[in-house]
């Protein structure tokens, strides 16, 4: 046994070099200036105006993002959930395959289409429905997070639901629930797990993305992830960079663990 | 007595396999109806039909003399009690038997009084606020009979519910159901493999095989007087032997003739004869009706099993006396106890396989 | 109706997913030097000319490379790790287990600039190297995540079993327990290797100046638009990936298929 316990050690040293001392550097470069003297002036930055735009618009978007994906995703997990496991390897297939493109050729793909001269418009201007105007703009923004992170929401979801036993469904409908009420009481209650990870899943990368505000918002829309990004690596300050990311992160960490007393068995599933 | 339930050619088909072809059955109020059969023979789809979870191809199902085939299965007044419980399990034992009268909108006192009535008929007084997971299976099968008995269904449909419990289980719950039936006064039809069950529980038997009624009667009838070569093997241990109806009331078996009761089956006939094991009379060699010698013996608790190598058939014998390897005996049965059947009229029917 | 409605709505969810992807492959076939959108004629160029740029091959090499590198070395850490975490006590392994956790629910630009600061802290410089590490360190949790589970299922006893009959500890591992968990196993390295190859965020701020991954380089193009053969060697990738999908769909569908002739239908 014991020898079978040094066979961590390789692994321990990654999580040392790899997790342990860079969350330590983060603190580190958060609480000095950059002549490495103790400060709060790093954390206390948060509170500066930009930031704090950034750090809501960020919240806002990823929590729309989080929403319309959740509202996609749920009648679209009923409905695959009725053919039953026959189709199933077929659907994760169809919904990870679009991964192997890309994601930023595929969010720029997205900015070719939503273009003014482009496809969509084209389209929308021939049928005489006026046109989609949003490329760089906050809305254009949350279409690119809907579609990154779509698949991650479907798939927590759909695992969940193809697994519920179909027989708790006919108990429902026996004992005189209709459609809705078997949804209700049933089938949504099942699937908080799969829920709960999917949000899991979207919203903390929404809210961190910084790839696709750039592309789609044309520069004008600024992320947390985009002020975090510009303090690195365009010329801002790293003092400043890592006390926004220190906050940022306290800030995942406690919504990770309120989310988590949703999901109180832990059944979550990621594949 | 009225027909509470009929079900009139019935037919259905998966993947192009017909389950079920031009069923008729008609199901009399306040019985214990039990359909019967290996696994495929078509009664799981049946009572799938009669809940409204499966549709049938054609057919109609009438309850109370009126056509429901368009009625979804919330909206019948029926209610299931299935194989794997399906109990909720986001939700406790008290709210499971009270989603049913919830749905219905019944006020709080009364359906208070109702899971409390439910508990104590299932004799799970006390566990109201346990939560399912933390049940035996033969718990949840009892709260899972008491869900679907707390909104007063005119029918109870049970699919196969004893078939995960142990024996030990099986019986004590086999005879809770049959007091359930008596004190609830409503028709129940149940879904068994399990020839045991069936005998022990029903008042009628209905016996399936390949998506058609094979027999169907009361226990006593379907044991003593099997009509085909499927229900005598299907239903307990029976020696099937190929014979010859010389006349009436005398029979041809392995060579040797057997006075018989049964008569009009003319003159010559090949048939099927169906002799039980415990109908089997063994005495000493020269004093019975076929000389043989015993080639196995079982002891099984109540009785030995042997079979006697008689007439170049392995006969199978029950008797509480014992009869060594190797001894040599003479059979002997008496006439009512031989039961004479016609041979099967086609290929197809000769084709009914058993695997249960 | 309803039946149309519901196909309607799977229908449309699915060319939302597909339907950026349809752009890209069409503006792989288009005659222009960069991805603007408009159509200016048909042409295969790009399909020859992907293989003479020096930038998008070099770009193309190092993501292969970091990606198998990092899936390989990942997968041989985190296999001997997960068999050495079993024997760990009960504490010690909920400790291992919430520290491999943290990179996953993490945000990774925060991943991603941790390292980046480490790395500056100890005054190692920027380059291939610490691309590398970052990935294995990323891709080690799927591992462990995959393959745990695996060997739980297996047990000791097979192991026992195997050193009963007089095998050595070592012997004993790779002729018994690692074919029952293979199938983690392959799940982690895929997973990892996949992971990976679409990575950009941790890339983009653990590379030096001039180290580029397909990433990075799309990334850096996306202002002034996509060069078009970039355009053309993602859609042969994508192309590749799905013809070994979809054999491999076919072929385990078929098995499936197999199994489920009979048995089907309930009694």
């Amino acid at each position: 046994m014991r020898k079978r316990r040094l066979l961590t050690t390789p692994y321990l040293a990654f999580i040392l070099c790899g997790t342990v001392i860079p969350l330590l550097a983060i603190l580190y470069y958060a609480l000095v200036d950059k002549n490495g003297s103790f400060t709060l002036s790093n954390l206390a930055s948060v509170a500066d105006p930009v930031h704090l735009k950034a750090l809501g618009l960020s919240l806002l978007l990823a929590f729309f993002c989080t929403l319309i994906c959740l509202l996609l995703a749920l009648p679209l997990g009923l409905m695959l959930r009725k053919n039953g496991d026959k189709n199933r390897n077929m659907v994760i297939f169809l919904l990870i395959l679009p991964m192997w493109m890309n994601f930023l050729l595929r969010t720029i793909a997205w900015k070719i289409l939503l273009q003014r001269t482009g496809v969509i418009n084209t389209l929308l201007g021939s049928l005489g429905l006026g046109r989609l105007d949003i490329i760089n703009t906050p809305g254009a923004v949350v279409l690119g997070m809907v579609y990154d992170f779509l698949p991650f929401m479907i798939l927590p979801i759909y695992n969940v639901m193809v697994k519920i036993d179909n027989s708790l469904v006919e108990a429902a409908y026996d004992l005189g629930a209709s459609p809705a009420k078997v949804i209700r009481d049933v089938l949504l209650p099942l699937s908080v797990p799969g829920i709960i990870s999917g949000i899991t899943m979207t919203f903390v990368p929404a809210m961190t993305s910084f790839a696709i505000s750039e592309i789609l918002g044309g520069g004008n829309i600024y992320l947390i992830g985009n002020i975090i990004e510009g303090e690195f690596l365009r010329g801002g300050s790293r003092n400043v960079g890592a006390g926004l990311s220190m906050v940022m992160m306290i800030f995942i960490l406690i919504s990770m663990a309120l989310l988590n007393k949703f999901d109180k068995n832990g059944e979550g599933t990621v594949v | 007595m009225a027909n509470i339930l009929e079900l009139v050619n019935i037919s259905k088909s998966f993947d192009n396999e017909l389950i079920l072809d031009e069923l008729n059955l008609e199901i009399r109020e306040n019985t214990f109806m039990t359909l019967l059969g290996p696994s495929g023979c078509g009664k799981t789809t049946t009572l799938r039909i009669i809940g409204g979870f499966t549709r049938q191809d054609s057919g109609q199902v009438l309850f109370q003399g009126k056509d429901i085939t368009e009625l979804p299965p919330n909206k019948r007044q029926f209610n299931t009690v299935f194989q794997k419980y399906a109990l909720f399990p986001h939700m406790n034992v008290g709210e499971n038997i009270a989603y049913g009268l919830k749905i219905s909108g019944k006020s709080k006192s009364y359906i208070d009084s109702k899971i409390e009535y439910a508990l104590k008929l299932v004799n799970m007084d006390g566990y109201r606020n346990r939560a399912v997971s933390a049940l035996s299976g033969g718990q949840q099968q009892r709260i899972a009979i008491a869900r679907a008995i707390v909104n007063e269904p005119k029918v109870l449909l049970l699919d196969e519910p004893l078939g995960a419990l142990d024996l030990k289980l099986r019986q004590e719950l086999q005879y809770e159901l049959i007091r359930l039936k008596n004190e609830l006064g409503i028709t129940f039809i149940y879904v068994t493999h399990d020839q045991e069950e069936a005998l022990t529980m029903s008042d009628t038997v209905v016996v399936m095989n390949q998506g058609y009624i094979q027999q169907m009667g009361s226990p006593e009838n379907i044991y003593n007087e099997p009509e085909n070569a499927f229900v005598a093997t299907f239903i307990g241990d029976s020696n099937i032997i190929d014979s010859l109806m010389l006349r009436d009331r005398l029979v041809q078996i392995c060579g040797t003739a057997f006075p018989c009761v049964d008569e009009g089956f003319g003159i010559n006939r090949p048939v099927d004869v169906v002799i039980r094991p415990e109908d089997v009379i063994l005495d000493e060699p020269g004093r019975g009706q076929l000389d043989g010698v015993v080639t196995h013996l079982v002891f099984q608790g109540v009785h030995y099993e042997m079979e006697v190598m008689a007439g170049g058939f392995e006969w199978l014998v029950q008797s509480t006396q014992i009869q060594p390897v190797g001894k040599e005996v003479s059979l002997r049965v008496d006439p009512e106890n031989i039961q004479i059947m016609s041979k099967p009229a086609s290929e197809d029917e000769e084709a009914m396989v058993i695997d249960a | 109706m309803k039946k149309l409605g519901k196909k309607l709505y799977i229908g449309l969810i699915f060319l939302f997913l597909y339907l950026p992807i349809l752009t890209l492959v069409i503006m792989s076939f288009n005659n222009s030097e960069r991805t603007t959108g408009i159509w200016r004629g048909f042409t295969l160029r790009w399909f020859r000319e992907v293989f003479n740029s020096q930038q998008i091959m070099e770009a193309a090499a190092n993501t292969l490379l970091i990606a198998l590198a990092s899936a390989v070395i990942a997968t041989a850490v985190g296999v001997v790790a997960a068999v050495g975490i079993l024997a760990l006590s009960r504490r010690q392994r909920i400790l291992i287990l919430q520290m491999t956790n943290i990179p996953m629910v993490n945000a990774e630009i925060v991943t991603a600039i941790s390292l980046m600061l480490a790395f500056a802290m100890f005054g190692i410089s920027l380059g291939l190297g610490t691309v590398l590490f970052s990935h294995i360190c990323f891709c080690l949790p799927y591992v462990i995540l995959n393959v745990l589970p695996k060997l739980r299922q297996t047990g000791s006893v097979a192991y026992e079993a195997a050193r009963d009959l007089g095998a050595g500890s070592v012997k004993a591992f790779f002729s018994v327990v690692l074919p029952d968990i293979m199938p983690g196993v392959t799940t982690g390295f895929l997973m990892s290797f996949t992971m990976s190859v679409d990575d950009f965020v941790i890339t983009f701020f653990t590379r030096g100046a001039g180290v580029n991954t397909l990433s990075t380089l799309i990334y850096s193009q996306q202002k002034i638009g996509i060069r078009s053969s970039l355009c053309a060697l993602s859609t042969l990738i994508f192309m590749l990936v799905l013809i070994i999908l979809l054999v491999r769909l076919f072929l385990s569908g078929r098995s499936a298929n197999n199994k489920q002739i009979k048995g089907g239908i309930g009694g």
